[in-house]
Order: structure tokens, then C-alpha cells, then sequence
């Protein structure tokens, strides 16, 4: 126990001496919370659409007129034929063709029904699909009105129609801010855990301390502790730094209960830190190190439902995330700070991370060793 | 028993390599032991072996009284090491280094208190004992390693080129510190490539290819090898090594 505490002291020297892991620490946080919700946002405005009007009815004028009043789109060109409106979508200067036919107004009258093209440039796949989304949105609401002007006889046309009205819960304004933002404390708490921890062991290796350390008579779960611990306060320090600037920038107010998400949190960094551990056994130099902690970030993003809800993702995809620790934190945050959700709710995920702990701080320990 | 180490047919194999190869000497209570070799001959090997952090293939070793194979704590518990590699923290001061192994070494907070002043006192340290290790120049550095290597008072010392890169005379003064910690009754085992420092060790033993080709006082040596300086004798012996840098 003495023992421990005189590694506690000196790791506290060396981290409150090392002004990257306080900039790492104290700034991060504050610019990822900042930037990364307005860049990953997945609303998309000023989609560029190039019209094709052969028919100049008043009809055809009325749909580009909706069009243009939307907030979504930016008529960027107008053409006689989808040849001379292609170039453009083959620059990446447009985003979307809508092409009007010919008789399109006396189709909709006489035959009751009329056809419209819609041609996406599917490179940025977002961009166009919600940009198809949105302009069939309004080619219905247009279809609609046309509708309401007929409908002098009722009784002739007595198509039913369903209204479908829906209500936001947990996330009133549907603001996918609120919604990114716990997400990115995991990815926060995540990188402090393994990666900074990680970095510190192995900095020691590079050092030739660790040597020094090893012909001590030190016991290996002493040394390891006075690592782990160390980044374990930090790791809980930065969540509660996080909370805070997403209170002041974003007016998030967690629905939960804050020791419920601090309890979660306390355990998923125990996982995390021996995953560090267990990096840094293997890794011989800072840049292994990094380059590792860097691509397991990358699969804990991508995989972990971040971005991309874990509902849409392939069958094997699936199967990947049941072993992504952050996968489990990112669902849990989201469901105590957006839902209020309690200790039963969330009962499996402790369940699961706590398992996550064991195993990977028994092969952390298991793999540390002292001689060669 | 007068014995500070005594070594048994101890052996290290990486792969097909025999770093070490079946090595048997003792080293008595007391005594400076210079240990020689070409670079890749094997010394640094058969060190960490000794020291507890590189365990053998084969053989056994007595480390201050305990058996190598079997109680390397109770071995770490007596041994004192310093590196060629330097290792203090650089981005502690001198007091917080000093604390930090007095702390791991079980050393009361009071001891290491006491001992902190004395050391400071004998390095002539104090005026700079709140400064970063980093700032110092290596010269004091190695001082300074050397004092805190041996601040639980462990009866064998090893030391693995410890004046690497510095001047002769803070090499000298280096040796001054080694001579007192000697006189103390502390063994040295020191390995380094300087034969003027093989002139001051008591017994030299001069490692090739994995063996000990020569081991015995520096005047006997020189007799036997009819050479004028431990230099002769060196390249003598290490013109016949097989493996130079590994």
C-alpha cells in the first residue's frame, strides 16, 4: 500500500509537469465538443439542383417554385436536356437533376398521373439520398395541393388519405447535436483510458526507467495500479469537465441520475485502462503504441454507434460491436443523460462491461512482465 | 561464506543464439569485478541475469546469499543496479527521484528524508535538489544515479557502463564513489569498455563469444598475456572473437 503511494506521487508529478497531457486533457474535450457536432452533422442544406423544364406550364413553374422556396436546395442551373444538365453533375457542381417531361401539366389532368426524373449524383451518397428524400418530399406536398384544387366533387373522388404525424420524444427539437454530444464524452473517456495510459508505460520502456523499475523489488500489481489509478481519475475528471462544457455550450442537462452514468464510467475505464495496459505490453515504442490505440479508436468509432446507429449495420458488423466495449458506453450515455434511463435499463450493459474489465485486466496482468 | 556471487555453468539461449554460454566464476564479499567484453560478448546478458530481469535457460546463480532460480525478489530486495541507459525520471526533480526509489525500495518516509540530506550533502547537490534531472549535466547525473542505486544500502552493487560519455575526471570522481561504496563493504560488479578502469578493479574477468575467456587480477593478467597494459590484453583475447556488434 506504501508502495503504491509512493507511485501515486510520482505519477502526479510527472502529469501535472507534462503540458501535453494537460493540454490533451483540459483542451480536447472542449474543441471536440465544440467542433465535432457542427462537422458530423447529418443535415444537409444547400443541395445543388440543376431543373429541366419541358413542359413551362404553369404547373411545372409552380413545382420549381417550391423547390427554390425550400431552405434545402440551390437551383443552380436550368437546361433543355438532361445532356446539357450531366456535365455539371459529373463536376460535383450539382448534386440532383429534376427533369420535368413534356405534357407534364395535361398528364396530371387528363390522365390523372404524371412522371418525374430525378437523377442523383450518388458520390456523396448522404448529400443525394436526402436530397432525393427531400425533393420527393415536396414533389408530394405539391402533389397534394393540385389535389385539394380539384377536389371540387367530393363525393367523386373519395380517396381516403392518412396523415402521419409524428412526436419527438427524449430529443424534443430532434437536435442531433444533443444527440452526438454524449457520444463524443465516450470517445473522450476512451482516449484518456488507452490511449494516454498506454503512452505513459510505454514512454517508461523508451525511458530505460522501466528497467530501473523492474530491478526493484516492486510487486507487478503494485507497479500496475499506480498506473491505472492515476488515469483513472483523470479519465472520470474528464467526463465531469465534458458534462459541464456540454451544460454551457449545448444546455445539456442529463434527464439521469449523474452517479449512475459516473458508476458506469467508473467501471468501463477500468476496461479501458487494462486494454492501455495490454497495448503497451506489446507495443516496444510510442508510435506502435499510437498507431495501435489509432486504429482501435477508429473500429470503437465506426463500430461503436456513433455515427451509424448498430440497427443498420451488416449481420457481421453486429457481431463486432457485442465486443466494443465503447459500443456499450455510447448506448448507455445516451440513454441516462437524452432518457433518463435507470440501473435496471441498463443493468446487461454493466453486466457486459464489467466482464470487459476482467478480461482484459487479467490479460494486461497476465502479459506484464517483469523479466525477459 | 565469503561470497558475494558465485556463479554456476548459467546459460542463455535466444533461439539457436547462445548469448551467454555455460558461465561459472564467484565473486567475493567486498570486492571490485570488473566485467569485461566486446560489445555483443554476452556481459550485458549474463548482468541481467544476475539482476533478476532476464531468466536464465540453464544453470543457477547465488546472488547475496539467495538462490537466482528460485527467490529473484529477495535478490532485487539486496542489489543495487545503474544502466548505461540513464534512468532517473528526467522530469523529476532530484528530491522527488530520491524519494521515489527510497519510497519503492521500503524505505520509511523519515529514512528517506535523512538520506536525501546526506546525499545531497556528498554530491554537493542541495543548491539544485527542487531542479529538474534533465537540467543537470550528465556528469552529475551519473552521480546521481549511482547514490540513489544504492540508497537502500544493498550489499552488491552492478553497474553496466556507468561512465559512458563523460570526462576523465568526472570518470575519476566517479571511481571515487565506487571506492568508498567498496570500502563500505558493498561488492561491485562493473562492466565498461575503459581498460584504465579494468586497472582499478580488484579481479577482471573479459567475456568472448559467450564465454570467460580470462579472469584474474590485472597484474596477473598483464603477466600472463605478457602485455604492458589491460589494452594488450584486451585485444589479445577479443582479436579472436567470432561476433562482434549483435
Amino acid at each position: 500500500m506504501r508502495t503504491i503511494l509512493f507511485l501515486l506521487e510520482k505519477e502526479f508529478a510527472q502529469i501535472f509537469r507534462n503540458k501535453a497531457i494537460l493540454r490533451l486533457i483540459f483542451i480536447m474535450p472542449i474543441v471536440q465538443l465544440i467542433m465535432l457536432p457542427l462537422a458530423a452533422d447529418y443535415e444537409v442544406k444547400n443541395i445543388n439542383c440543376s431543373i429541366i423544364d419541358h413542359d413551362h406550364s404553369p404547373y411545372s413553374r409552380r413545382l420549381i417554385g417550391q423547390i427554390e422556396a425550400s431552405t434545402y436546395f440551390k437551383l443552380v442551373d436550368y437546361q433543355q436536356n438532361i445532356e446539357g444538365a450531366m456535365p455539371k453533375l459529373e463536376k460535383d457542381k450539382s448534386d440532383i437533376i429534376l427533369e420535368i417531361p413534356q405534357n407534364f401539366e395535361k398528364d396530371l389532368i387528363k390522365e390523372e398521373k404524371a412522371t418525374l426524373l430525378i437523377a442523383v449524383n450518388a458520390v456523396n451518397g448522404v448529400k443525394g439520398n436526402l436530397g432525393a428524400a427531400y425533393a420527393s418530399g415536396i414533389i408530394r406536398t405539391f402533389n397534394q395541393n393540385i389535389r385539394m384544387d380539384w377536389m371540387t366533387f367530393p363525393k367523386m373522388n373519395p380517396i381516403p388519405e392518412i396523415r402521419i404525424s409524428s412526436i419527438p420524444w427524449y430529443n424534443k427539437m430532434m437536435s442531433y447535436k444533443i444527440f452526438m454530444v454524449p457520444g463524443i464524452l465516450v470517445i473522450l473517456v476512451t482516449m484518456v483510458g488507452s490511449f494516454l495510459s498506454s503512452l505513459n508505460i510505454v514512454h517508461e520502456k523508451e525511458a530505460g526507467t522501466i528497467e530501473q523499475i523492474n530491478v526493484t523489488p516492486i510487486r507487478k500489481h503494485h507497479f500496475i495500479l499506480g498506473k491505472l489509478i492515476p488515469f483513472w481519475i483523470l479519465g472520470i475528471v474528464v467526463l465531469g469537465l465534458g458534462l459541464i462544457v456540454s451544460y454551457i455550450i449545448y444546455g445539456i442537462v442529463p434527464v439521469g441520475s449523474l452517479f449512475l452514468l459516473f458508476s458506469f464510467a467508473a467501471v468501463y475505464l477500468i476496461g479501458t485502462l487494462g486494454l492501455g495496459l495490454l497495448i503497451s505490453n506489446y507495443a516496444d515504442t510510442q508510435q506502435q503504441a499510437m498507431f495501435f490505440s489509432f486504429l482501435l479508436m477508429m473500429v470503437f468509432i465506426l463500430l461503436g454507434g456513433l455515427y451509424t446507429p448498430i440497427e443498420s449495420m451488416p449481420e457481421w458488423a453486429k457481431v463486432i460491436t457485442k465486443f466494443n466495449p465503447a459500443a456499450y458506453f455510447i448506448e448507455v450515455i445516451r440513454m441516462i443523460v437524452l432518457k433518463g434511463s435507470g440501473l435496471k435499463d441498463i443493468l446487461p450493459h454493466f453486466f457486459a462491461i464489467g466482464c470487459f474489465a476482467v478480461v482484459f485486466n487479467l490479460l494486461a496482468i497476465w502479459s506484464y512482465r517483469k523479466q525477459i | 561464506m565469503n561470497l558475494a556471487i558465485e556463479v554456476n555453468e548459467l546459460t542463455k539461449k535466444f533461439g539457436d543464439f547462445v548469448a551467454v554460454d555455460h558461465i561459472s566464476f564467484s565473486v567475493k564479499k567486498g570486492e571490485i569485478f570488473g566485467f569485461l567484453g566486446a560489445n555483443g560478448a554476452g556481459k550485458t546478458t549474463a548482468m541481467k541475469m544476475l539482476i533478476g530481469i532476464s531468466i536464465p535457460t540453464s544453470g543457477n546463480a547465488t546472488v547475496a546469499g539467495f538462490d537466482l532460480n528460485r527467490y529473484p525478489d529477495k535478490i532485487k530486495q539486496n542489489i543495487g543496479y545503474m544502466s548505461q541507459k540513464f534512468s532517473l525520471y528526467e522530469d523529476l526533480n532530484i528530491i522527488e527521484n530520491i524519494r521515489f526509489y527510497g519510497g519503492i525500495y521500503g524505505l520509511s518516509r523519515k529514512e528517506i528524508a535523512e538520506k536525501s540530506e546526506k546525499l545531497l550533502e556528498k554530491l554537493d547537490l542541495q543548491s539544485v535538489s527542487k531542479s529538474l534531472v534533465s537540467s543537470l549535466p550528465l556528469g552529475w547525473k551519473q552521480k546521481l544515479s549511482f547514490s540513489i542505486a544504492m540508497i537502500h544500502e544493498p550489499s552488491i552493487i552492478f553497474l553496466d557502463e556507468p561512465t559512458g560519455g563523460v570526462d576523465p575526471i568526472t570518470r575519476r570522481q566517479f571511481w571515487d564513489l565506487i571506492y568508498e561504496a567498496s570500502e563500505n563493504g558493498t561488492t561491485v560488479f562493473v562492466t565498461t569498455h575503459y581498460m584504465d578502469e579494468a586497472e582499478y578493479c580488484e579481479r577482471v574477468s573479459i567475456m568472448v563469444d559467450g564465454k570467460i575467456a580470462a579472469l584474474n587480477t590485472p597484474k596477473q593478467l598483464k603477466q600472463d598475456f605478457k602485455a604492458a597494459s589491460m589494452d594488450e590484453v584486451f585485444y589479445q583475447l577479443a582479436r579472436g572473437a567470432k561476433r562482434s556488434d549483435h
